[in-house]
């Protein structure tokens, strides 16, 4: 019943966001509003704001007018499950790292300090100029039968941006665990591998999840930024790219594209909500 | 110093080095404790009753004197569990089963599965508790979750209790039930109690001789034995258990009078 009423509120919500774009697009001048010349609200035109119905004929409609060609729909989906896989693998790399990170540096503290400042420095240098520099790296990577290839490139910046949530949300949840807990193990002469598995770990699975979250929807962005810059062929970075060269004459191309991208986000927090569904019995107040 | 003692204290300073100079938590202290004997520590706040529990127990190094546990080093009897500790809040995982709980030392320790599962339905028997085996800690009371951690400290089997304040959270009703569970455990586990308190009644009820510490520097000021015999109903409406809370009363104003001076 919860479930349901759930639902139905996010159908609610869509609905309303429809709405509100319809009645905007609908009321407010073609022009939209500037103050001077600062523009201040959007321009409300088809070629700026499509009928909702435009993008949802973008979907069905085929990609080049010869007979044959996959549909809109089909492309997007196709592409989304490719970026979708990258980014999937991204944020598993990244989880590892991050948790192994975290772990380190909860376990020695010259690590904590080492480290923390170079990983918050790390999210500060701007993917753009990353992910050429990765992709020009790993082309010079080949031993024996392995050669690196483009897709690669996409899952290290998946992983490069998902790993930074994890790590500093795991590192708080090590370090989660109250001052009697900590001594109530030491009383156990528990050593430093039993207290990991036994209390900080379980401890820490409540920051975990929220930082999972975040780390999902990086990798997601992640994939998508790094499939543009590099110019992979076979992602939805490829299909918004050519649909927004489209977009003067038709943009509910690049909506529709876009919402395809907005999805694959949500596909990924979704598969996040089942591994906290998994871990539910190590959440703080709730009860299994 | 006898053999047959539990714990054995001799000439036992605690210092704590602070930026703002160090801190005489102990100074001097001596004590004994026999096998199978329930002795409180009782005292004003500072008095260095918890940091003395926490000494006996290995948890944090003596300064310099000498500190056993059944005729071991304190660091030794805590990697053997010589010692169980029940610490002031229960402390229990929540993400656990209660009875998963009462198992935690023995999985810590390595203990087979079907052990584990013998000695944790043993202990929530003796605690009162079997029927709540399954439950998860926060949905028992705090009395309850008290005697949870109280029969995790038992789980070894260990021939020495350390308690530091474990009724001090609780309803008064609820303390005096505790108290009457405390002794009846005690006896049938024939382990030696340290019990740290703040309650002139509790210590008396509960211990043979009461241990009184002063503050500034930590130290004992007197030991009142106590003499009631076996505990029941009646101890706490007899005129022995007054005239020894008097006598214990006494002992906290005689040394704390002075203290309040200062501060």
């Amino acid at each position: 019943m919860n479930a349901l009423r759930r639902a139905g509120m996010v159908l609610l919500g869509l609905v309303l966001l429809g709405g509100l774009w319809e009645l905007y697009k609908d009321t407010a001048p073609s022009d939209g509003v500037s103050f001077g010349s600062v523009p201040i609200l959007p321009r409300t035109g088809d070629a700026s704001m499509p009928h909702l119905s435009s993008i949802w004929h973008a979907f069905g409609s085929q990609e080049v007018s010869l007979a044959g060609s996959s549909s809109v729909l089909g492309s997007i989906a196709s592409a989304g499950f490719y970026t979708l896989k990258l980014a999937l693998g991204g944020f598993v790399v990244g989880l590892v790292i991050g948790v192994l990170l975290a772990v380190l540096m909860d376990r020695l503290r010259f690590a904590e300090r080492g480290l923390l400042p170079w990983i918050v420095l790390s999210q500060t240098v701007p993917l753009i100029a990353i992910a050429p520099l990765i992709s020009g790296w790993g082309a010079g990577v080949h031993f024996g039968g392995f050669q690196w290839e483009q897709w690669m490139s996409v899952a290290v910046i998946a992983a490069y941006l998902s790993f930074f949530p994890i790590s500093v949300g795991m590192l708080r949840g090590l370090k989660s665990p109250t001052a009697v807990h900590v001594e109530l193990f030491r009383s156990l002469s528990a050593g430093w591998f039993a207290t990991l598995i036994r209390l900080e770990l379980p401890a820490a699975v409540p920051f975990l999840i929220p930082a999972l979250r975040l780390g999902a929807a990086a990798s997601v962005v992640g994939a998508v930024v790094a499939e543009t810059s590099i110019g992979v062929p076979d992602g939805i970075g490829r299909v918004i790219i050519d649909y927004s060269q489209q977009a003067t004459g038709d943009p509910s191309r690049l909506y529709a594209a876009v919402i395809g991208a907005a999805l694959l986000g949500l596909v990924a927090a979704a598969l996040v909500s089942l591994l906290d569904l998994g871990l539910r019995s190590y959440q703080r107040g709730r009860t299994a | 110093m006898s053999i047959d003692s539990a714990v054995g204290i001799t000439g036992v300073d605690k210092v704590f080095s602070a930026r703002k100079g160090d801190v005489i938590a102990l100074t001097g202290i001596h004590l004994e404790v026999a096998k199978g004997e329930f002795v409180s520590l009782i005292g004003p706040s500072g008095c260095g009753k918890s940091t003395l529990l926490r000494v006996i127990a290995g948890l944090i190094p003596a300064t310099s004197g000498q500190v056993t546990v059944n005729g071991k080093s304190a660091e030794q009897a805590r990697r053997d569990q010589d010692y169980g500790f029940a610490f002031q809040q229960a402390g229990l995982l929540e993400w656990r089963s209660v009875a998963a709980n009462v198992e935690l030392p023995l999985v810590v320790h390595g203990v087979s599965r079907a052990k584990r599962r013998a000695r944790a339905r043993e202990l929530l028997d003796l605690v009162g508790l079997a029927d709540f085996a399954e439950h998860r800690p926060q949905e028992l009371s705090g009395g309850m979750q008290q005697r949870v951690a109280i029969a995790r400290a038992l789980a070894e089997s260990p021939t020495l209790l350390l308690m530091d304040e474990p009724f001090g959270a609780l309803d008064e009703m609820t303390r005096e039930r505790m108290q009457g569970e405390l002794v009846r455990i005690a006896a049938e586990t024939s382990a030696a109690v340290v019990f740290v308190t703040h309650s002139i009644s509790e210590a008396v009820f509960l211990s043979q001789r009461v241990v009184v510490m002063s503050p500034r520097p930590g130290r004992i000021a007197d030991v009142v034995p106590i003499g009631l015999g076996a505990r029941d109903l009646d101890t706490r409406e007899a005129p022995e258990f007054f005239a020894a809370v008097t006598q214990v009363r006494e002992a906290l104003r005689g040394r704390a009078s002075v203290g309040e001076g200062i501060s």
